[in-house]
């Protein structure tokens, strides 16, 4: 009797002060740095602030200048969906797709196929091997290989050239997609109890991809979260790469992204206000997609 | 502790295999203590671990493909990564012969040499921005994933009012793209005299979304059940959090300490620290490789260089995740 008033009593205590000690380093530190600064952002968005003067509130001007008066911002949006749109899914199918695959393999070459797969993301980019295997002259190593072989007999300026540059950043965006999501699956997979397989095969699960989908999948639906959000994040916000690559603001803002565009009034012509507005519709995007992903993974398996 | 654990997990109903989360599981737990694993049990895993590649549902056409297709895969994400290391080990004139080599003729090591040269004759000693990164690395890492693993488990676990809320305001951050929120950052920083210190990068890692989220997720699997038997054998939260809960979620926080070390390692310079004698390794080495196309080679080196403390990090990290999983018996 007195040890189960002893855990009512821990238990109530732990309600009090524990909590305290467990969330309080992340919660203060998120709220400080994360949750505050939001929310200013929020509040830059009805203003002009340029980072000198007070800021004027000047109501829906930003969101109205944005959608009716911003002609490169339309296309920034399109940009970001089409390249979102091929990349994102595209990823995070390859992540799971790749994770699954190795984890079919024995252990040690596991590890050596998962350090190939993962290095194009530990190298932070390559960016220098890209800008140099798709330089636009003959030193350029693809065009100089090209050239070699009689394919075409003018170099190809692949990061100029509006034509191109699409593909390129496809490429480059999708060698790199083997990142954060695929070292989480990996994790996760290993976690899967093996025995549940077992079962499943007594059960009546008759090859890999019934597995798959009754066992494997319901059981990693935590980390299939967590990698879907990282994949819109990155997808949504590839434009750091892009201009690492192509330079900015690239050709004929041909592969300007929202992200480019909130860059530019940003850091460049210090418009917070207005760059503000551009992150809150950023948000927003993000949000909705999110929204679609969860729906759909909240369906996996039933 | 963890035989317990292990008695736990190894009772695992699988009739329950379809229920909604394998921590529904009726806890295996008599009288507050857990029943002694028996022998024929143990005999039976040893038996399960001989078959560990043969599953069952396989077929060896299936498996062919998958190792063809497996192979093929590799060599489209290894191609850019040989093509530096072998353009690293290029001298001047072969870096720039047409056509180009893809594989080094006469390997040389004087790019690194070059390098290492370079990096002697800085301003501010060398061993200084390496003395940084890794400081900056160890205690970023080290309090990304205490502060992410004590957060998630109260939020995992336990109920309480906010807590829903809480969760919700830590994912919805993730979808917000920081580059907005720099301004803001940098006044509270120059507010809290953060400025030039590296407060400003250790302590705002606490507060890690990010991490949390990852954490959490790995934390979910958990089964409630073996947190409940702990807490009736009398074991306080912290205990439960240290000894019980920790070394069960150890794929989740060693994959959150090479995300965490591989970010931290290649910092930059960034819009807090302007003191030369608090740069970091990266960005001393970017100011190397921006002097341009004389330095192609000096540059790839660099980024062979970078590459290293976070290869061997992964490394440890992947042994080690496998390990865990092959000893731990709780998985099988």
């Amino acid at each position: 009797m007195k040890s189960t008033e002893n855990v009512l009593r821990r238990r109530k205590k732990f309600k009090n002060w524990d909590l305290i000690i467990f969330m309080g380093p992340y919660l203060i530190t998120f709220f400080v740095f994360t949750v505050l600064p939001v929310f200013v952002s929020f509040f830059l968005s009805f203003t002009n602030f340029n980072m000198l003067e007070t800021p004027d509130f000047v109501g829906l001007q930003n969101y109205i200048k944005l959608f009716l008066n911003d002609e490169v911002f339309s296309g920034a949006v399109q940009t970001t969906l089409i390249l979102g749109i091929i990349t994102g899914p595209v990823g995070y199918l390859m992540s799971f797709a790749f994770a699954w695959l190795l984890n079919e393999v024995p252990a040690k070459p596991r590890s050596f196929l998962t350090l190939l797969f993962y290095a194009p993301s530990l190298a932070g980019g390559f960016v220098t091997v890209w800008t140099l295997l798709f330089s636009g002259d003959s030193n350029g190593y693809i065009n100089a290989w090209l050239l070699e072989w009689g394919v075409i007999t003018e170099p190809i300026i692949f990061l100029k050239d509006t034509n191109y540059m699409f593909t390129v950043c496809v490429i480059i965006i999708l060698w790199q997609s083997l990142g954060m999501s695929f070292l989480t699956f990996i994790s996760g997979l290993q976690t899967v109890d093996k025995s549940l397989y077992e079962a499943g095969a007594v059960d009546g699960i008759k090859n890999r991809w019934q597995e798959l989908y009754f066992i494997t999948l319901p059981y990693m639906r935590g980390q299939l979260m967590f990698g879907a959000i990282m994949s819109i994040t990155n997808a949504f916000n590839a434009g750091s790469l892009i201009t690492s690559i192509f330079g900015y603001p690239t050709q004929d803002y041909a592969l300007q992204t929202i992200m480019n565009h909130l860059d530019d009034y940003g850091s460049m012509r210090y418009e917070m206000g207005y760059a503000s507005t551009i992150a809150v519709f950023l948000f927003a995007l993000s949000f909705v997609a999110n929204k679609l992903v969860q729906f759909l993974l909240s369906r996996i398996g039933k | 502790m963890s035989t317990k654990i292990a008695t736990v997990f190894g009772r695992i109903n699988p009739k329950n295999l379809f229920k909604k989360s394998p921590r529904d599981e009726e806890p295996s737990v008599e009288n507050g203590t857990v029943l002694p694993t028996e022998g024929k049990e143990n005999k039976k895993k040893k038996e399960r671990k001989r078959f560990h590649y043969k599953r069952m549902n396989r077929s060896l056409g299936g498996d062919i493909a998958f190792f063809l297709f497996l192979f093929i895969a590799s060599l489209f994400f290894a191609f850019p990564m040989v093509f530096a290391v072998s353009n690293s080990l290029k001298k001047m004139n072969e870096l720039f012969l047409f056509p180009p080599t893809l594989i080094v003729r006469e390997p040389t090591l004087k790019n690194y040499a070059d390098l290492f040269n370079i990096m002697a004759n800085s301003l501010v000693p060398m061993s200084k921005y390496i003395f940084n990164t890794i400081f900056i690395t160890f205690f970023g890492t080290l309090f990304r994933v205490l502060s992410a693993s004590m957060c998630a488990y109260p939020l995992s676990k336990r109920n309480f009012r906010g807590r829903n809320f809480i969760f919700a305001l830590s994912t919805y951050a993730l979808m917000f793209t920081p580059t907005a929120a720099t301004v803001s950052n940098y006044i509270i920083m120059a507010n809290l005299g953060w400025i030039d210190t590296f407060w400003s990068i250790l302590i705002p890692a606490l507060g890690s979304a990010f991490s949390l989220y990852l954490i959490k997720g790995f934390i979910d699997g958990f089964p409630d059940s073996v947190l409940e038997a702990a807490r009736i054998d009398g074991a306080g939260e912290f205990k439960i959090f240290w000894s019980i809960l920790m070394p069960s979620i150890k794929p989740g926080w060693l994959t959150l300490i090479v995300f965490s070390v591989q970010e931290f390692w290649n910092t930059g310079s960034t819009i807090y620290i302007y003191k030369e004698e608090l740069k970091t390794l990266s960005y001393a080495l970017s100011q190397v490789a921006a002097a341009g196309i004389a330095r192609q080679g000096v540059s790839m080196a660099i980024s062979i260089v970078m590459m290293i403390v976070p290869v061997i990090v992964f490394v440890i990290s992947q042994s080690n995740i496998l390990e865990t999983m092959a000893t731990s018996g709780m998985k099988d």
